[in-house]
């Protein structure tokens, strides 16, 4: 791999990424059964308590902060499924990770098709 | 001997399959994707292909991180959409082509890729969406589909080189199939967008642009890019184009393009769709 160079604004879910937030990943892909949505939303910090989330990655969830989920390893894909338990769509997170509000970033994806 | 007809590409955004349950193909929003689509079926009705090999990536539906391979395929005689967690509407089984899938497997790892088979396989959005939209009515056609994955989760990904000599390697193995059956290989995923980090909202019309137009004539334009490079241009997800590279490579022929479509934004993407026929 010759380019390295980093990305501003993106982590690039590597092996380490991947190590570093199994747990919080894990426990977001069970989120594809209604049966653990619901568990999870009946008791957040025992079902986190079940996946081994450490605290920081418990606190990005109590937090429901995107970014945080990320540093603490979070892979997006999984972490969807988490804020789909919110009813957050992808322009949520995506305004919630660049601090825009929802109709000023709406309006952005929109300006860049001009 | 079986024969590939043709290539396909489109986006495959999961608040397309809520569009499509909802039936908003008239709305406003959705109506510039949507009406990219109808000339396709037009073109898949005369040319009737049996088989859509399906060139996706699994968004934590199929695959988890204990086992996440970078190149799968199925071989099942069925392939079901599950829940992803997120609302969208489970739909309809596709049927498989189990015996073409070994043939594919046996041709391709003897071309030194090495595949892992799936004899069971849940498809997501990923494969789903694109089906759904150049073939509404799959159930009553009975296209058969043969799924092939390749990861784009977790970092290291394919090349866009290694991909596209997937792509070869499918395609000399589909046209050394014995039955007189016809083949479209659909590429999904793209184009550009980023999900994640400060840079969610990334889009890149240019450069969207560019691939729409290179990949017809002059795919060898990408095949010495590198995945940070190709996330730079096109955005963390962006980098799906990969998949469409890999269709691509499978397309041995005399490639013409018959429909495109291109739109920003569907959802936080823009939305690209080509038909491409193949003639050998």
């Amino acid at each position: 791999m010759t380019d390295k160079q980093p990305i501003p604004g993106t982590t690039l879910f590597d092996g380490a990424e991947a190590m570093k937030g199994y747990a919080l990943n894990k426990m977001c892909y069970s989120f594809n059964s209604r049966e653990n949505r619901d568990a999870f939303q009946a008791d957040e910090e025992a079902y986190m308590a079940k996946y081994g989330l450490n605290e920081q990655q418990k606190q990005a969830v109590r937090d429901k902060i995107v970014l945080d989920m990320i540093a603490a390893g979070g892979n997006i894909y999984y972490l969807a499924k988490l804020a789909g338990i919110y009813a957050l769509s992808v322009q949520d997170v995506g305004a919630q990770q660049t601090g825009m509000t929802l109709d000023n970033f709406k309006e952005m994806l929109v300006r860049q098709g001009a | 001997m079986a024969q590939i007809v043709g290539g396909l590409t489109s986006s495959h955004i999961p608040a397309v399959g809520n569009a499509v349950a909802k039936e908003l193909f008239d709305d406003p929003y959705w109506k510039p994707f949507f009406d990219g689509y109808p000339p396709v079926r037009n073109w898949l009705a005369e040319v009737k292909p049996d088989i859509a090999v399906v060139i996706y990536n699994d968004h934590g539906l199929n695959f988890f991180l204990d086992k996440q391979p970078t190149f799968a395929i199925g071989a099942a005689p069925e392939y079901r959409n599950q829940d992803e967690g997120w609302g969208i509407p489970t739909i309809a089984p596709f049927k498989g082509a189990p015996a073409f899938s070994w043939h594919i497997i046996e041709s391709v790892i003897a071309d030194e890729f090495d595949l892992v088979t799936c004899q069971e396989m849940a498809v997501d959005h990923g494969f789903c969406v694109p089906m759904q939209l150049f073939w509404p009515t799959y159930e009553d056609l009975g296209i058969r589909t043969i799924p092939v994955c390749i990861n784009t989760v977790q970092h290291p990904f394919p090349s866009p080189k290694r991909c596209y000599k997937l792509g070869q390697a499918i395609g000399r193995a589909i046209e050394s199939y014995p039955e007189d059956l016809k083949v479209v290989i659909v590429g999904t995923g793209g184009m550009s967008h980023q999900l994640d980090g400060q840079r969610a909202g990334f889009i890149n019309k240019k450069f969207d642009e560019l691939c729409m137009d290179k990949i017809v004539d002059d795919p060898a334009y990408f095949l010495d890019m590198s995945i940070n490079g190709l996330v730079r241009e096109a955005g963390a997800q962006g980098v799906e184009f990969i998949l469409w590279l890999t269709m691509r490579g499978a397309l041995t022929g005399t490639v013409k393009e018959l429909y495109r479509n291109y739109h920003i934004p569907i959802s936080n993407t823009g939305a690209g769709m080509l038909c491409l026929e193949n003639q050998a």
